[in-house]
């Protein structure tokens, strides 16, 4: 049983919750002042917890960077209580039995949920329909599948794929970038990349492939996520296709809320993400889309690499940040702060949303008597410094080291169980702090 | 200079690049003498590392820390442990171990020298001896001195002159620095390229913008042809190299439409018959044979300032 007092929940209500049993036992109304039982709630909101539908986790392959156990610890850090294990793993997460291991291993760190992401190709290598029955009839019940990483790039292909996966009520998240307009890309094409001398990556390499995708999903009548929308147009692009009606979901990642391509200036790797940091202009566009509601949710697109993949010239290193353990912060800073969302608009597109958008019945949910219990108890008026060396990844590549952000959390309850009490991870094992 | 580094011709004030162009000269005046060997440097180690292929570039960097005395290493990523996959982090770690204090690094990567310079890997002072598709610092001195020294020998800066750089802006680390360091001079640049060799950006930067070259060729005081890399065309940037040689190669009919005290300049290595025939490189206007010659003098200018040699007077040897 975890009782819980003087909480305020989005809405701005004030409650005493019990926990028993993985459910919400009781919930009733709070002065806000009512004697403490249990843990705390004076000044914090309880929410549902968070739901990334795009997350790296590197196992299996790379376990140096990153485990599904690392990555679990990662994301209940951050406030996660359910997270998406993206298929560009080694092997590929392209039959039932690689996203089966995923799933047990999940299952073992056991400290959120995490949910298998099936690649959309073979190998995802774009010319070949992996195995998408077979993950989806797995014990690991897949029903988003991509190539992140890769676009699906084939046109056929993609039609085939969001025909496919129509029996399964699946989805084709799809990581929108023209290969042919990218070849070597490094960064944004603009004002900095001419300066600079870094091979462009121009943002109409994005927008043909939403475009493209938003048609070909209207025309077989399926549904299309887009990853990690990165520009101004791309948003523009999925509002039209919204007001038609047409089954496109969106992303975006906290990092394009509020990072632009200037910091690459002195070539610092930690900068260096596919798809890229865009322009200021962009920026404010993703914002007012995720405000709107036209971008649908937030996505981390965490990306753990290992020291030696950004200790090293520009080229050389490897694309992707960090995002778990700063995302929900980062997001109070651009969007609620800046007064474009409210508290319980961020509910919406971090937990309630992307649990819908990928059908994970036990997460997301209101906070009613009877409903699963997970859920993250937040401090708004706190805040942290970003510190890479203390964070709960095994990776070290954010690009907001030092950086002050709000919002701290303090406690996250998945399934009924304590994970982080205090601000501390109670579930201890040998590879926490490694 | 406020940088202890030379990585971008951004690096250096108006004040900096004219005292590099005077001690260029100066320098040049000493080594011109039957003993062509200054003191000033003796002691000092001086790395060429080189990730590309570059002959006259480490060649001329080689010359000019030579003429100072100081110890040359050449290291060539061809055959060396860098070709077995060893990082530039490595690399660097290992030539601060061997004491360098001067790296001149050529490396196929935009941003390797600031990498080099910003990192903890090595303390020495960092020269860019072309870093991708991104900058070639001593290269725009080398054209501002050989520019002064044929059009402006008796003022103070470049005011006034109109100079064209023609070619493969795009991927042109050459035109990067010169556009730079000709604006802080006083020059007026014009960029004349095919539309697909013109970054996106180059909007904002300080020059004017010409798809015409025949245009542009009564007007200019310079023309500086750029090298056209073969593989260009494999990549589509323009139809043939035949057509590009018909609408940007300068040839002696283009020669023929230049002002009288206009100058012809290229970087080098030059595909002769593609971006410049061979009547032009070797025409009276050509000064391609002095941009060499005097790049080991500004080379010279640029160790001897970044490592604080001694006076240059001082000849006690």
């Amino acid at each position: 049983m975890i009782k819980l007092s003087n909480a305020k929940l989005v809405d701005g209500s004030l409650v005493n919750v019990e926990i028993d049993q993985g459910v919400i036992k009781s919930i009733v109304k709070s002065s806000g002042k009512d004697k403490v039982e249990g843990i705390d709630g004076s000044g914090k909101i309880l929410m549902p917890g968070l739901v990334d539908l795009h997350t790296h986790l590197r196992e299996p392959g790379r376990e140096d960077s990153e485990t599904v156990l690392t990555g679990s610890q990662s994301a209940v850090n951050g406030g996660y209580t359910a997270i998406s294990a993206m298929a560009n793993t080694n092997p590929v997460a392209d039959t039932a039995g690689v996203v089966e291991q995923i799933f047990r291993l999940g299952k073992s760190a056991g400290i959120c949920d995490v949910y298998p992401i099936g690649a959309v190709t073979k190998g995802l290598n774009g010319d070949q329909l992996a195995e998408i029955g077979a993950m989806a009839e797995s014990i690991a019940r897949v029903r988003i599948f991509s190539d992140d990483g890769n676009c699906v790039a084939d046109p056929l292909i993609m039609r085939r794929a969001l025909e496919y996966v129509k029996t399964y009520d699946g989805i084709i998240a799809q990581h929108a970038q023209e290969p042919k307009l990218t070849i070597n890309a490094q960064m944004n094409e603009g004002i900095v990349s001419a300066r600079i001398g870094l091979k462009g990556w121009p943002a109409v390499a994005e927008e043909a492939i939403i475009a493209r995708d938003i048609l070909l999903t209207d025309h077989v009548q399926s549904r299309l996520h887009i990853c990690h929308v990165t520009t101004a147009g791309g948003v523009e692009l999925i509002r039209w296709a919204k007001q038609r009606g047409i089954s496109v979901t969106a992303e975006v990642t906290p990092h394009h809320l509020l990072l632009t391509d200037d910091l690459v200036e002195n070539y610092d790797p930690i900068y260096k993400v596919n798809p890229p940091l865009r322009t200021e202009r962009d920026v404010m566009a993703l914002r007012q889309g995720l405000a709107e509601g036209v971008i649908d949710i937030v996505a981390t697109d965490h990306a753990p690499h290992s020291a030696e993949l950004k200790d090293c010239e520009w080229q050389s290193a490897a694309f992707g940040m960090l995002g778990l353990e700063s995302a929900l912060s980062v997001v109070i800073k651009t969007m609620v702060e800046t007064k474009l969302m409210t508290w319980e608009d961020l509910s919406s597109r971090m937990s309630i949303k992307p649990a819908q958008i990928a059908g994970y019945e036990n997460q997301g949910r209101q906070i009613i008597e009877g409903a699963p219990a997970n859920l993250i108890l937040v401090d708004p008026n706190a805040s942290w410094t970003v510190n890479r060396d203390n964070l709960k990844s095994k990776s070290r590549n954010t690009p907001f080291h030092q950086m002050q952000l709000p919002g701290v959390i303090s406690d996250v309850i998945y399934s009924g169980n304590l994970v982080m009490k205090s601000g501390k991870l109670t579930v201890v094992n040998a590879e926490l702090n490694d | 200079m406020k940088s202890a580094h030379l990585l971008s011709a951004e690096d250096l004030s108006k004040d900096d690049a004219l005292k590099l162009l005077a001690t260029a000269k100066e320098l040049a005046t000493i080594t011109d003498g039957p003993n062509k060997k200054l003191p000033t440097l003796r002691g000092k180690t001086v790395v060429n590392l080189f990730f590309e292929d570059s002959t006259r570039t480490r060649i001329s960097f080689e010359t000019a820390a030579k003429r100072l005395s100081a110890d040359v290493i050449n290291f060539s990523a061809k055959g060396s442990s860098v070709s077995k996959g060893e990082s530039l982090k490595d690399t660097a770690q290992t030539l601060q171990a061997m004491g360098a204090d001067a790296v001149v690094i050529r490396h196929g990567s935009s941003g390797a020298a600031q990498r080099l310079a910003d990192s903890k890997w090595i303390q020495a002072t960092v020269i860019n001896a072309g870093d991708g598709t991104h900058e070639h610092p001593t290269q725009a001195l080398l054209d501002a001195f050989t520019i002064k020294q044929h059009l402006r020998a008796n003022e103070s800066d470049l005011s006034g002159l109109k100079v064209l750089i023609v070619g493969d802006i795009l991927h042109s680390r050459v035109a990067r620095s010169n556009v730079i360091l000709l604006n802080k001079l006083g020059a007026r640049v014009t960029l004349v390229a095919p539309p697909t060799l013109l970054p996106v950006g180059v909007e904002k930067w300080p020059v004017e913008i010409s798809y015409d070259l025949d245009k542009e060729l009564p007007q200019c005081d310079v023309v500086m042809m750029l090298r056209i890399q073969q593989e260009r065309m494999a990549d589509s940037f323009f139809p043939t190299e035949r057509e590009y040689s018909r609408r940007y190669g300068l040839n002696s009919y283009r020669l023929a439409q230049l002002q009288k005290s206009a100058i012809v300049m290229h970087p080098g290595p030059m595909n002769r018959g593609l971006e410049i025939s061979a009547d032009s490189a070797d025409d009276v206007k050509s000064v391609i044979i002095d941009q060499v010659k005097n790049g080991v003098a500004i080379r010279m200018a640029v160790l001897y300032q970044l490592l604080g040699g001694a006076p240059i007077g001082a000849r006690n040897d």
